[in-house]
């Protein structure tokens, strides 16, 4: 079957469906690669490469109507659709909900029509999920875009020439574009705090360094939606937040806003007032400027400056403004896509409405519209931070004897000082000058390996237990003039066994790590 | 020579020292094991040398050829069967070999406390003598531990003991009654001579492989990582046991920095 790359229409829009590393894949899966020329420029991938990767340049009047498969970001218009042929497929960003004309034309060409947007969010179609790879790019740029509209470092210093105090970002919605907001932030250096009506992501939150912003309100209420979304809140709930955000408003210098709630128009969260009570050169991102926005004085699309000096930011094309890699992250989705639905890899689309994942992002087909598919029994989890460059992992802290907590060690070597200082008179000088070469080796050990790599666990235990292995000096030390005698006998099988272990121990350290640079 | 073995030692105490620093990031693991190799060959050959010539004021006694050619033999066959046991072992069966690796170091406490036993003068009645004797006791005591221990981790790693904890009735408390009984003929040697010192000695063993193989085993085969853990830590204090005995700054040192360093692991 033959995939057809057209170059974007959309006015200012850079990205492509389809990278020369992409192409690469989809010739692997068995299909045959059509570009229209200079579609990938924008995004900083020549024709070249995409000619390397084993595409064909086609002039887009012969890629619309010869495709069978044709890949696109932005949803097509609908005389694009009336050119391709009955049967073929089209997969982009459809918005089936707000573009119904665009889905009856699909159903009455014929066109299967797959929307990336459409795509279930539940964990096996995470690698598909297009909007998260959209949403992490678009938090990562708007801080981007904030830090350039901002006239100061974020990060605090203190120079020959004074103190630079560090920058306050507040991120309202810590779905997967807050999140990288977040990292992104903290990265450069600011103070990032974070409010989320579902408390479930405050671990998530704290993980990527930010502070959790809660209410001081009563009532056990989640903001848990469907989906990973928030859902609206009750409006003692929605006072209290807004109490939140007026005092955070005079603090801040950034506000990054990302909430949204499916199906509605973005809820107003930061008020004129708010906006005003802002330091002149304060700055405000609304990641949610084209459903709205959530402040009220977004004004979509654009980039402007309020009477008293706060830069609002509206931009609704941030993941097109970071072309390169949203088409990169794009066009793995596509290739995910296509993978699961070539199962023999020989270039043909099996279209299987079983598939859960499938027939979620299935809009038309045969002729039908197929949108909106029917409900999904199981609510999907709520996303992963998948947008998290440092997904922590909750540490497994499995529960041992009391003889394990290293707490419990410390207490017993300080009972252990106290009795020294209760009885340091009668004890012998040497034993004393020992006992400080002991307890200042525990500081050392504890200092040296206070900050080990998570990974190098079990290469350091085993290099520890190797060099434990130096009671050998103790064997040998042992052994006596009369070398048949008893003890001399005990001191050789200690140092025989004790040398296994160092030789064991360094050795199987040095595979280890031999293994971990082979997959690095 | 005069002491420059002493100062060998010293330089071995710095290499583990980077060695375990060296572990703990990627960049520098590779160069941390080297420093952790190199270390151990200086320290053996610095003990070889004293052992040879001994050292005037420190009580230690040179030994003659017989002594060179047993310990020779015994460090090339340990280093053979070790290198055979690293290099045949699967990579999923690393953390047996650990664990039985561990249960070495501690047999080896168990093994050089006993032998110093043997060398003790029982005529002098000092307070250095007493404290000696508690240092040997200690010794040998946590060496049990970690040898019964390790070997029933290694077992249940290896899936050769049941992964289920043995829960015996009474179980804390039976620990408790072990460990006072210990610590009651630990005391009770310092003030003991010699044929019931040894007897005492000998009940310590026992006792201390009796519930090193107990405490183990009423823990479950998923924690057992973190028993290695603390096994691992356990055989840094049994080194540095060991060195108070003898007495030896290098065993004393690496021995503190190995058990706080696999303290800190867990």
């Amino acid at each position: 079957m033959i995939i057809f790359v057209p170059r974007e229409s959309g006015e200012n829009e850079c990205r492509v469906a389809a990278t020369p590393q992409s192409v690469k894949k989809l010739v692997k899966l068995g299909y045959q690669v059509q570009f229209e020329a200079d579609c990938g420029l924008s995004a900083a991938f020549p024709n070249a490469e995409y000619v390397d990767a084993g595409a064909a340049v086609i002039d887009p009047e012969t890629g619309w109507t010869k495709a069978d498969i044709v890949i696109k970001v932005t949803p097509p218009t609908t005389d694009e659709v009336r050119r391709m042929k009955s049967g073929a497929a089209l997969i982009g960003f459809v918005w089936p909900a707000r573009s119904q004309n665009l889905v009856d034309t699909c159903a009455a060409q014929g066109i299967t029509c797959l929307a990336m947007d459409c795509v279930p969010r539940i964990s096996r179609a995470q690698k598909l999920d297009a909007l998260s790879s959209m949403a992490n790019i678009a938090g990562y740029r708007a801080i981007v875009e904030a830090a350039n509209a901002f006239g100061s470092f974020f990060t605090g210093q203190i120079t020959a020439a004074g103190k630079v105090p560090p920058a306050k970002v507040l991120v309202i919605g810590a779905g997967v574009a807050g999140l990288s907001a977040i990292g992104t932030a903290r990265g450069l250096g600011a103070i990032v705090r974070a409010f989320d009506t579902r408390p479930a992501v405050k671990d998530q939150v704290k993980s990527m360094g930010a502070e959790f912003l809660e209410l001081e309100y009563e009532e056990d209420e989640s903001g848990e939606g469907t989906g990973g979304y928030a859902k609206e809140m009750s409006p003692a709930f929605i006072k209290a937040e807004m109490a939140l955000f007026a005092a955070q408003a005079q603090d801040v210098n950034i506000i990054v806003t990302t909430a949204l709630i499916p199906g509605k128009p973005a809820p107003k969260l930061i008020t004129t007032e708010m906006v005003m009570s802002m330091t002149f050169g304060s700055v405000i991102v609304d990641l949610a400027a084209e459903q709205g926005g959530n402040c009220e004085l977004t004004r979509p699309g654009e980039k402007y400056q309020t009477e008293n000096g706060v830069t609002i930011i509206g931009y609704s094309d941030l993941p097109s403004r970071l072309a390169t890699q949203s088409s990169s992250l794009y066009s793995n989705n596509i290739v995910n896509l296509l993978t699961d639905m070539t199962p023999e890899k020989d270039g043909v689309l099996v279209v299987n409405e079983d598939d859960q994942v499938v027939r979620g992002a299935l809009v038309a087909h045969g002729g039908q519209v197929k949108w909106p598919p029917p409900v999904i029994a199981n609510p999907s989890p709520p996303p992963k931070p998948a947008a998290a460059n440092v997904e922590s992992k909750p540490k497994a802290v499995p529960k041992t004897s009391w003889l394990a907590n290293p707490g419990v060690m410390i207490g017993a070597l300080l009972i252990a000082l106290v009795g020294l200082f209760l009885f340091g008179s009668v004890l012998p000088i040497e034993f004393v000058s020992h006992l400080t070469i002991f307890v200042l080796s525990c500081f050392i050990g504890w200092q040296v390996i206070w900050n080990v790599t998570p990974a190098l666990h079990t290469p350091l235990m085993s290099v520890t237990n190797a060099i434990s292995g130096i009671i050998v000096i103790g064997g040998i030390m042992q052994m006596q003039v009369q070398w048949y005698s008893l003890p001399s006998l005990l001191a050789a099988l200690a140092v025989l066994i004790a040398t296994i272990n160092i030789a064991g121990g360094f050795l199987v350290t040095q595979r280890m790590l031999g293994m971990f640079r082979k997959q690095g | 020579m005069g002491s420059l073995p002493l100062v060998w030692w010293l330089l071995a105490g710095i290499c583990f020292i980077f060695s375990l620093g060296g572990l703990s990031r990627h960049e520098t693991s590779r160069r941390g094991n080297w420093f952790g190799i190199v270390g151990m060959t200086i320290a053996i050959i610095a003990a070889f040398s004293l052992k040879m010539t001994g050292l005037e004021g420190t009580g230690i006694q040179p030994f003659g050829y017989g002594g060179l050619i047993l310990l020779a033999a015994a460090i090339g066959g340990g280093t053979l069967i070790g290198a055979v046991l690293a290099k045949r072992v699967e990579m999923t069966q690393m953390p047996q070999l650990v664990a039985i690796l561990h249960s070495f170091v501690g047999l080896a406490a168990v093994l050089v406390g006993l032998s110093n036993f043997g060398v003790q003068h029982f005529d002098d009645a000092t307070m250095e003598h007493r404290i000696h004797l508690l240092e040997i006791a200690l010794g040998v005591f946590i060496g049990g531990v970690t040898f019964t221990g390790s070997i029933i981790a290694w077992g249940k790693l290896d899936g050769r003991i049941g992964s289920k904890p043995l829960v015996i009735p009474q179980r804390h408390l039976l620990n408790l009654v072990m460990l006072v009984a210990s610590l009651a003929m630990v005391v009770g040697i310092m003030f003991s001579g010699f044929t019931f010192g040894l007897i005492q000695l000998i009940l310590v063993t026992a006792i201390s492989f009796v519930l090193g193989a107990h405490l183990v085993m009423a823990i479950g085969g998923a924690d057992m990582p973190v028993v290695v853990s603390m096994l691992n830590s356990y055989s840094g204090w049994a080194a540095a046991a060991v060195g108070f005995m003898l007495p030896n700054d290098l065993l004393i040192v690496t021995g503190a920095a190995v058990w706080l360093a696999a303290a800190v692991l867990f």
